[in-house]
Order: structure tokens, then C-alpha cells, then sequence
């Protein structure tokens, strides 16, 4: 069998998970010592020719990996005539980029002896696939979910229960990501010894930003080979959607050491960023302490979280993964906002021009990929990561549109 | 030897554990908030924690949850909290803060600590902050006189409550229960245990938190720690005002008074 053992990266955190100055640990004592084995139990499995093949199995046997690298050449005829490939993560398993992770995690579980896990999650995304992978290991499953989402995403719920997990709504504070995300960690912080918290994105306390970005590498290694295979080149540009950034920081570190390639992150820019409602904690926020790390946050004066806003239930997250953070300090990585209204255009593009319905997340990673074609001219080449297929947003998209009478 | 070191000494000269209660600023107002602390302080908290509302508190149960959110809604700002703390001093009361870590991040960790030892502050209590993390806070305290007083969990291994504690100053708090705040019926075995486990590396006093709701608890938690702390219980009994705060306080201040067995 091949060296699975992963190659110590530049890119990697230090001991206690800092990219420069983001990352690090900032949660009660309570979990210090969960956080602690987690971190050791994660660096035995990387290095376990047994663990990284039983990852490696799930994910091409169960999830569907690789995924496809599909070319979108009417959505690009709207985009400068620059070329536009999809890593249509759309098309795991799950139907979005989340199942890397939880299959990751969900084994992690096992290793440590946990039988219950619990999970947060926004537009439902996560905690379907979290809820899949423990009916698939046989892990009792807790998801966290705030209630404005739960009714948002009602058709989520019901895929979860039907996994057989129990669906928890949160009604604290602002009753969305943020706050199943708090609900959570309290769960977490009383039950810690039977139970892992199978975060969703790359953020919170180390060692999450960098296992859970590990997890996900693996959608910019397959696209990094297959643009090579179909252009003989690198692309110009790599978009993805940021919320807390994981789909991002999968397919970025793909392409981290092509200097040339640019990298791109779509904040959900909601009713714009004067109307002050929206979720581009990167181009709009300052650094601070949420959820166990230190990065960008939309705060007040007085260092309190502000609430996001996006159409899109995965983006409306007040913070973001640290490495994001640093990888926009140092310059490698650019982040930009996109409204719901350019994020919905590119949503209804894409499903006309190509016949792929996207995520209301995917979109915003789509809308700056027409942006940034027509910057571009039409020698330009972009990579564009499908985080997640639409189905669970034809509601939305049905309200927004007015597709049907009477709604 | 500060402030908090002395009371510790006396204290401990009595045989007694201190009464440490904890009331969050601006609840349900700011100025009574200042009533429901100085009602605490008159029945014989021997100190006082002031806590900052905060708009994501991981830590505590529904009480505080509910009463931070009172307090925001309420219109409390960060200035607000100096001002409190202020009042705390001026009855002649001893007050720590405290608070989640992004507001003294926020507001810039020294001026924090500048501002609050201006106010009387005697120090603070940083629920997600570990002393890992903590060198710009340690750095601030030594500046401006400051206690720093970090958690110790039943989860803590001996390695970490050793880290802990050589970062500490005050006092150690203890947190009697894994779980977040609020009142139970019984504070949990694995306290006694932690207090132990704890002074095995460290002379500072140990305060145990979490749970604590009557005069009974209080006497049973005094026979093995330095200091009892009640949060939830009081937040509940703020809600009903001042009468009510200074009945419960003055339950627990003899409780801590009970001769140990």
C-alpha cells in the first residue's frame, strides 16, 4: 500500500492552532482536555495506513468521490467568455461538500470509543450529512438547529429525523447558525465524556479549523489534477463560497502553492453591505474571539456579536475559519461580497444555462465567478466550487421568483 | 497581597469559606443593577462577581442566558460595566468581573484592565479564557494590580490544573459539575474531589461554582473550599428585586458560618 502518512505542510497551524495570529483555542476549561485527545487521536489516525484507507473507501465507495469537474460553457457566454469549470461537489453523496468531513469525523468517533454525537447546522446541509453518517456507523445523533432555520429549511428536518436523529430548535438569541452553534457547546461541555461534537466548518477551537480543512482537501486536489487534464493549465481564478468557509479552504489548498492562481472567497453580501444586513465578515468585520477561535466577526463597539443576515441559510454566520483570516492578511487569498440578488441572478442562470440547480450558497461562489470573468476576458480560466446542489432551496427560489401562483 | 488575598486570609483566619455572588450589570436595568449588587454586598457577600452581559455566553445555563439578554435588550453597554463595578467600591464592597474574553479583546486588554483597576475592580474571571491563550491578560494584571482568576474543571487533568493555577491569582474557581450555569439540587460529588486535586498544586484559595442554590449547599461546600459561589440562584431571586437578593444572600452568609463538620 501507498504512504498515506500526510507531509508536514507550510500551511499547517502551530502546536496550538495558530495561522499567524488567528486560530487558537478560546473555550471554558471544561473542554480543554476533549480538545486535547481529540487533537492526539487526529494526529494517530493521519498517520494510520488503516484509518486514512477506511476514509478513503467511504469516500469513493459511499460518498461518490471524486467528484466531477463539469464545464459550463452557455453560463460563461455571461461571463466574458471566460472559460467556467464546476467542481460539482453537488453531486456527493448528501448532495453537497459536508459529507468529507462528517465521514472523517464520524470515524474519528469511533476511534475514541464516543457512542453520541451532536452537530450544529444552518441551512440543514451539515446536519444531514452528519445525520447520515451516524445512521451509516451507527452513532446516536443530536443536531442543533435555530428555529428560523428549521422553518427555512422545514424539508431538512425531515430528512434528518428520517435518518433517526433528533432534531433540537434553537430559540436563543438570534434563533440561527450561531446560536445552535452555542446550544451545542453547552450540550458539549456536559456531556463530553460519551460524546464528540462533530463540528461543521473550519472554524472554532483547534484542532477543528485544521482537521475539518484536512477533511476537505481532497476537493482541491481532484480539481487541481482535473483542470490540468482538461486545459493543460492552472486557472486564473478559484471561487468558492465563504460562510465558515469550509468548502473554501478544501478546494483553496489545492492551489495554495500556484502563486499565480488567485484565490477567491464569496462573502453573502445580503440586501448590500450599506443596508448593513448581511454576512461578509471578511470584507466588513474586525477580529475578535467567537466560538473558540480568534478571527474575523461582525461585533459592535462593545465587542457583542452582530447578527448576519444572508437569503442563504449556510452563509448567515457572523464569524468565519481563522485560516481564512490569515490567508487574507498575508494577501494569498481575496474576499469579496455578492448580494442575494446577484447570488439569486447566478442561481437562475446556472439553471437555465447548464441545467444544474445550485445551492443559494454555491450561487454566491457562481455570481463572483461572472464578476470576475468579465474581468478576466475571455482567455481567462475559472475553477468554481458547486459546494452543494438547490434542491433544499426551491422554496426559496420559488418565493424570490414567484414560480408559483399563490405563494 | 491584594485585596482578595486578604479576604481569603481572614476568612480562612474564621474558618469560614467566602461568599462570592454573581449578579450580571444592566439587570434588569443598570441602576438596578446597582441596588440588587449593593443589596448582596450589605447581606454579607463577602465578594462580589459583576457579570458582563454578552451576546453568546457558551457557558451558562438559561438563567444568565435570559437575564444577559434582559440586560442587552435593556440597552447595557461596556461603558455601563465600569460604572457598576464603581458602585460595587463605593458601598465598600469587593468585585471582580466577570466576562467572555471578545469584549476585553475588543475593548484592547490593557486599557480593560486600566479602566476596571480605576474603577475599583479587584480583578477578573474569564470563563473562555485559559491561561494558553492568556499572556497578553497575565501581562495586563501584573500592570494594573489585577487578580486573574481561571477555571479548574472535574475534566482538567492534573497537568492542566498545575498550568492553571501557577497562572492564577485570588483565587481558583472550581467548577463544581461539568455542565454550564444554573441551580441544581445537589452540587456534585466530583466538587470535593477538584478542590482536593487542586490544592495539591497550589496554596491560592479554591472557590467552587456551579449549582450552588441554598443555605445548606452553601455550609457543605464551605466544609471543603475557600469559597462558595452562587450565580443562577441570585439571578433568579434578582428578578423578584432587592428584598429578595438580600433574603437569599443573607441564607447563604450563614450558611458559610455553620461550624464544618
Amino acid at each position: 500500500m501507498a504512504d498515506t502518512a500526510p507531509q508536514p505542510s507550510p500551511h499547517d497551524p502551530d502546536a496550538r492552532g495558530h495561522f499567524g495570529d488567528y486560530g487558537g483555542r478560546f473555550l471554558p476549561e471544561a473542554l480543554m482536555g476533549a480538545l486535547d485527545e481529540l487533537a492526539a487521536e487526529y494526529d494517530k489516525a493521519q498517520h494510520d495506513p488503516e484509518f486514512t484507507a477506511e476514509f478513503q473507501r467511504l469516500l469513493s465507495g459511499y460518498a461518490g468521490r471524486p467528484s466531477l469537474l463539469t464545464e459550463a460553457p452557455r453560463f460563461a457566454e455571461h461571463a466574458g467568455g471566460a472559460r467556467i469549470f464546476l467542481k460539482r461537489e453537488d453531486l456527493n453523496h448528501t448532495g453537497s461538500h459536508k459529507i468529507n468531513n462528517v465521514l472523517g469525523q464520524a470515524l474519528l468517533t469511533k476511534r475514541m470509543g464516543k457512542k453520541r454525537v451532536i452537530a450544529e447546522t444552518g441551512a440543514g446541509q451539515h446536519g444531514v450529512a452528519t445525520a447520515t453518517a451516524c445512521a451509516l456507523l451507527d452513532l446516536d445523533c443530536v443536531v442543533y438547529m435555530g428555529e428560523v432555520d428549521t422553518e427555512r429549511q422545514a424539508l431538512n428536518v425531515a430528512r434528518m429525523r428520517l435518518l433517526g436523529a433528533e432534531v433540537v430548535p434553537v430559540a436563543t438569541g438570534s434563533r440561527t447558525l450561531k446560536d445552535a452553534i452555542n446550544e451545542a457547546l453547552r450540550d458539549w461541555v456536559t456531556n463530553v465524556d460519551t460524546t464528540h461534537y462533530l463540528l461543521g466548518t473550519a472554524a472554532g477551537a483547534h484542532p477543528f479549523p485544521v482537521m475539518v480543512r484536512n477533511f476537505h482537501k481532497v476537493i482541491g486536489q481532484e480539481a487541481r489534477e482535473q483542470i490540468l487534464e482538461r486545459t493543460g493549465r492552472l486557472p486564473d481564478v478559484v471561487a468558492a463560497c465563504v460562510g465558515g468557509g469550509s468548502n473554501a479552504i478544501g478546494i483553496f489548498h489545492g492551489f495554495l502553492d500556484d502563486t499565480d492562481v488567485r484565490l477567491v472567497g464569496l462573502e453573502p453580501g445580503g440586501k448590500g453591505l450599506e443596508s448593513g444586513e448581511h454576512g461578509a465578515t471578511l470584507t466588513q468585520g474586525t477580529p475578535g474571539t467567537l466560538h473558540g477561535a480568534l478571527s474575523y466577526l461582525l461585533q459592535d463597539d462593545d465587542g457583542q456579536t452582530i447578527e448576519a443576515y444572508s437569503i442563504s441559510a449556510g452563509l448567515d454566520y457572523p464569524g468565519v475559519g481563522p485560516e481564512h483570516s490569515h490567508l487574507k492578511d498575508v494577501g494569498r487569498a481575496e474576499y469579496r461580497a455578492v448580494t442575494d440578488d446577484e447570488a439569486m441572478d447566478a442561481f437562475q442562470l446556472l439553471s437555465k444555462t447548464e441545467g444544474i440547480i445550485p445551492a443559494v450558497e454555491s450561487a454566491h461562489a457562481l455570481a463572483g465567478a461572472l464578476q470576475l470573468g468579465r474581468e478576466l476576458g475571455p482567455d481567462g480560466v475559472i475553477v468554481v466550487s458547486l459546494s452543494g446542489r438547490g434542491d433544499k432551496d426551491v422554496d426559496t427560489a420559488a418565493r424570490y421568483f414567484n414560480l408559483v401562483e399563490g405563494v | 497581597m491584594s485585596r482578595i488575598d486578604e479576604l481569603f486570609a481572614q476568612t480562612r483566619g474564621e474558618g469560614r469559606g467566602a461568599l462570592i455572588g454573581y449578579l450580571p450589570a444592566g439587570y434588569p436595568t443598570v441602576a438596578e443593577s446597582k441596588d440588587l449588587l449593593a443589596a448582596t454586598v450589605d447581606a454579607g457577600a463577602d465578594l462580589v462577581e459583576v457579570g458582563f452581559p454578552y451576546s453568546d455566553p457558551v457557558m451558562d445555563g438559561p438563567t444568565i442566558q435570559a437575564a444577559a439578554d434582559t440586560a442587552l435588550r435593556n440597552g447595557f453597554r461596556l461603558k455601563d460595566l465600569f460604572e457598576v463595578v464603581e458602585s460595587v467600591a463605593d458601598r465598600g464592597g469587593r468585585a471582580v468581573v466577570m466576562t467572555y474574553w471578545n469584549p476585553v479583546f475588543h475593548y484592547g486588554v490593557d486599557a480593560f484592565a486600566r479602566d476596571l483597576a480605576a474603577a475599583g475592580g479587584l480583578g477578573l474571571i474569564t470563563p473562555d479564557l485559559t491561561p494558553d491563550e492568556g499572556s497578553e491578560w497575565i501581562a495586563a494584571s501584573d500592570a494594573h494590580g489585577l487578580d486573574r482568576i481561571f477555571l479548574v474543571a472535574p475534566s482538567s487533568s492534573d497537568e492542566r490544573i498545575a498550568l492553571t493555577t501557577a497562572a492564577a491569582s485570588g483565587f481558583v474557581y472550581a467548577t463544581a459539575v461539568m455542565g454550564v450555569t444554573g441551580a441544581r439540587d445537589s452540587v456534585g460529588a466530583a466538587a470535593q474531589g477538584l478542590v482536593n486535586r487542586t490544592r495539591a498544586h497550589t496554596d491560592l484559595p479554591v472557590g467552587v461554582g456551579l449549582g450552588v442554590r441554598s443555605g445548606d449547599q452553601a455550609a457543605e461546600v464551605s466544609s471543603f473550599a475557600d469559597g462558595v459561589i452562587v450565580g443562577s440562584a441570585l439571578v433568579t431571586k434578582a428578578g423578584e428585586g432587592t428584598d429578595a437578593v438580600a433574603s437569599l444572600t443573607k441564607e447563604l452568609a450563614e450558611g458559610v458560618r455553620r461550624p464544618r463538620a
